[in-house]
């Protein structure tokens, strides 16, 4: 019998493909996928370095795609959600995938159905993202929104920002991962920063950015109050919507 | 520019305009052009939510709340002594403008009370998204309310520049109309209606044959009824509906909870609650109507004119037509299962997926999401467990109710509480 086998790969998805291809190519028993930090052996299983390889990678998701396209956003969505674990599950799904005709359909399945579910969430949050995402004008010019996203969103989200905005400069920060998606008129390129503060609503106002920009934010607070009907008040439904979570990034929930 | 007046100015103009209910901006798609700014995917964005709950999509303003009509229902009717307002046409464009680059908004709901003629207004409306269109190379979305009686032409310049066009026709009945409104005529509201339909389906066809004909309207029409100021029945105001979604076309059709803000003695009085149980049950019933593939007068007839308040429209009317049911959920069609209580679409079609694999029991059915509580009654699928005793109409309700909890429990429940 073979030895169960546990792969470790740099953390990218590129990485995490070429894991799935490598485990497919050497007919692996894949005991699990693992980030290099997190490794862990288990007692029984050898484990193997993936480096990566984007030409094997693309292999796998050319693969998936033209089994379902469907499919494939599906597993770069849950990927994005970092849940513990989800690299296991990944090949599990894609194994099933590759296996039957139509399985990313089969929801009686529980991968397919709980892969589907995340992909689901990670898409709310990539939606909310493009909701509650508040720019602030700076004086160098550049529309500057700093976000926590409960998942890795920025880059499902870039597209959408580049396609709206495309003729001002912005820039969009995730405090908790601490990079950022700037576009400069051209296109959009991936930046760290060494943020000296975070830029929430508080009321203190900062020098980074322009008079005028205090001035909309007062009048966006404003429009925000005068469109609530005082007899249907019903904070519990506001709330569902606008979790509290989000609630320090944006100017219209600024505590006065 | 100065902000303290500008903010004044959007105080009373923005809470004007809070009792129009539409906030969509969905449906419409323009793509970004020569680098210019903003675009409408199709899906819409709720930016943010009122404390009442609703989504603020779109900067929701009137041009002006000056009004030469004195509509009962109306806070900008010419006899109420409130503040007035007007934007200057640039006032609005660098809000919406300036509003759109901080992400706050997708875009602009312009309405307007009707001063001088309901001509002179509307050409208002269209000069500013005009504007927004031609001089700021704007491509968000933009919904502008039609003036009743207003002209042909200045209709068809709207549709022009709008993705959406909406006229509120308010009272559903007409006699509802000759009380409230007696200076307003139907026609009207329903002449501008027809117009851009017809323009709606001309655009349409042209588009067939050559391929760059502009966008006419791309987000279609809507309009919205009040509920609960005349006395009128739910079936009054789902047969008015499904009339609007018909003739013209509609896109959506709002149903809005009188929300008494005047004394008249032709209204309900200003300590009246809004009713927004009702309001809950035909937006239920409307959906019914657009996605379930169920006709108005299966749910509303002449022996059943109102919705039942304690059930929803489509459990109320399996309970009237027992016959149908149970329902094998492992052989059904499509459209017998998106009849079944507590299955949505979202699981209907999921379902309809998954049983070519493997026949479904109770445990996927719940994984998958369905409302088993209710439809458990009306149901059968691959296990030996099943609803066998003969239940009628009233055991079922009962039982459901028995079992569940509604949000809106407290409105209608018998039961004294013990704590109030």
């Amino acid at each position: 019998m073979k030895n169960e086998t546990t792969l470790l790969y740099d953390g990218s998805f590129n990485g995490f493909l070429t894991a799935v291809f490598v485990a497919f190519e050497e007919k692996l028993h894949v005991a699990d996928i693992q980030k290099n930090e997190q490794g862990q052996n288990g007692l029984f299983s050898d484990t193997e370095t993936i480096f990566t390889h984007v030409e094997k990678a693309k292999r796998v998701w050319n693969g998936v795609r033209s089994k379902s396209y469907n499919a494939i956003s599906n597993i770069y969505f849950a990927y994005l959600s970092e849940t513990e674990g989800i690299e296991y599950v990944l090949y599990t799904y894609i194994k099933k995938l590759m296996a039957h005709k139509g399985k990313q359909s089969d929801f009686s399945d529980e991968t397919v159905l709980h892969i589907s579910q995340l992909a689901r969430k990670v898409g709310r949050e990539k939606h909310r993202m493009e909701a509650f995402v508040r720019f602030q004008l700076t004086k160098d010019d550049i529309y500057f929104a700093n976000i926590e996203p409960d998942f890795d969103v920025l880059p499902l989200i870039s597209k959408h920002f580049r396609n709206r905005y495309a003729d001002q400069q912005w820039l969009i920060y995730d405090v908790k991962r601490r990079y950022g998606i700037f576009y400069n008129l051209e296109g959009v390129e991936i930046v760290s920063l060494n943020l000296d503060e975070i830029h929430f609503n508080r009321t203190r106002r900062s020098k980074a950015f322009t008079d005028g920009e205090y001035d909309y934010q007062d009048l966006w607070n404003n429009y925000f109050k005068s469109t609530h009907i005082k007899s249907r008040i019903n904070r519990k439904l506001h709330r569902q919507h606008v979790p509290k979570r989000y609630w320090k990034y944006l100017p219209e929930k600024k505590a006065v | 520019m100065n902000f303290d007046r500008l903010k004044e100015k959007l105080n009373i103009l923005a809470d004007a305009a809070k009792y129009d209910v539409s906030c969509a901006s969905s449906g419409s798609t323009r793509t970004n052009t020569k680098k210019g700014l903003g675009n409408s995917t199709g899906m819409g964005i709720c930016h943010s939510y009122t404390e009442d709950g609703r989504c603020v999509s779109l900067l929701k303003i009137l041009l002006t709340n000056h009004c030469i009509y004195d509509c009962a229902y109306c806070v900008s009717r010419r006899s109420n002594d409130i503040k007035r307002a007007g934007f200057k046409i640039q006032e609005v464009v660098d809000l919406t403008i300036n509003f759109y680059r901080r992400n706050y908004i997708e875009g602009l709901f312009l309405s307007s009370g009707i001063f001088k003629s309901p001509d002179h207004t509307m050409e208002r409306l269209v000069r500013v998204a005009k504007k927004l269109r031609e001089e700021e190379n704007f491509n968000g979305y933009i919904h502008l309310k039609s003036i009743p009686g207003c002209g042909d032409e200045l209709m068809y310049e709207a549709g022009l520049y709008a993705d959406r066009l909406s006229v509120n026709i308010e009272i559903p009945t007409i006699s509802g109309l000759k009380l409230l409104a007696p200076e307003k005529e139907h026609k009207d509201f329903t002449k501008p209606m027809l117009k851009v339909k017809n323009e709606i389906v001309r655009y349409k066809n042209e588009r067939k044959i050559i391929k760059n004909t502009p966008k006419y309207a791309p987000a279609g029409q809507s309009t919205q009824m009040i509920v609960g100021a005349t006395g009128e029945t739910d079936k009054d105001i789902m047969y008015s509906a499904t009339y609007y979604y018909k003739t013209y076309s509609m896109k959506r059709v709002y149903y809005s909870g009188y929300v008494p803000v005047l004394e008249d003695s032709r209204l309900p009085s200003i300590a009246a609650k809004v009713p927004m149980l009702r309001e809950n049950r035909l937006y239920q019933t409307d959906w019914l109507l657009r996605f379930y593939g169920f006709a108005v007068n299966e749910i509303l007839n002449d022996d059943h004119p109102n919705l039942d308040v304690d059930i929803d429209p489509k459990l109320s009317w399996a309970l009237r037509n027992l016959q149908h049911f149970p329902v094998d959920v492992n052989t059904a069609d499509k459209r017998l299962l998106a009849r079944v209580p507590g299955l949505g679409m979202q699981s209907v079609g999921k379902i309809v997926s998954a049983r070519r694999f493997r026949k479904l029991n109770w445990d996927h059915l719940k994984k998958i999401g369905v409302a088993l509580n209710r439809a458990k009654y009306f149901m059968v699928c691959d296990s030996r467990h099943w609803e066998r005793r003969d239940l009628d109409a009233d055991r079922i309700k009962g039982l459901i109710l028995q079992n569940s909890t509604g949000k809106f429990r407290n409105q209608y429940s018998q039961q004294l509480s013990l704590f109030n």
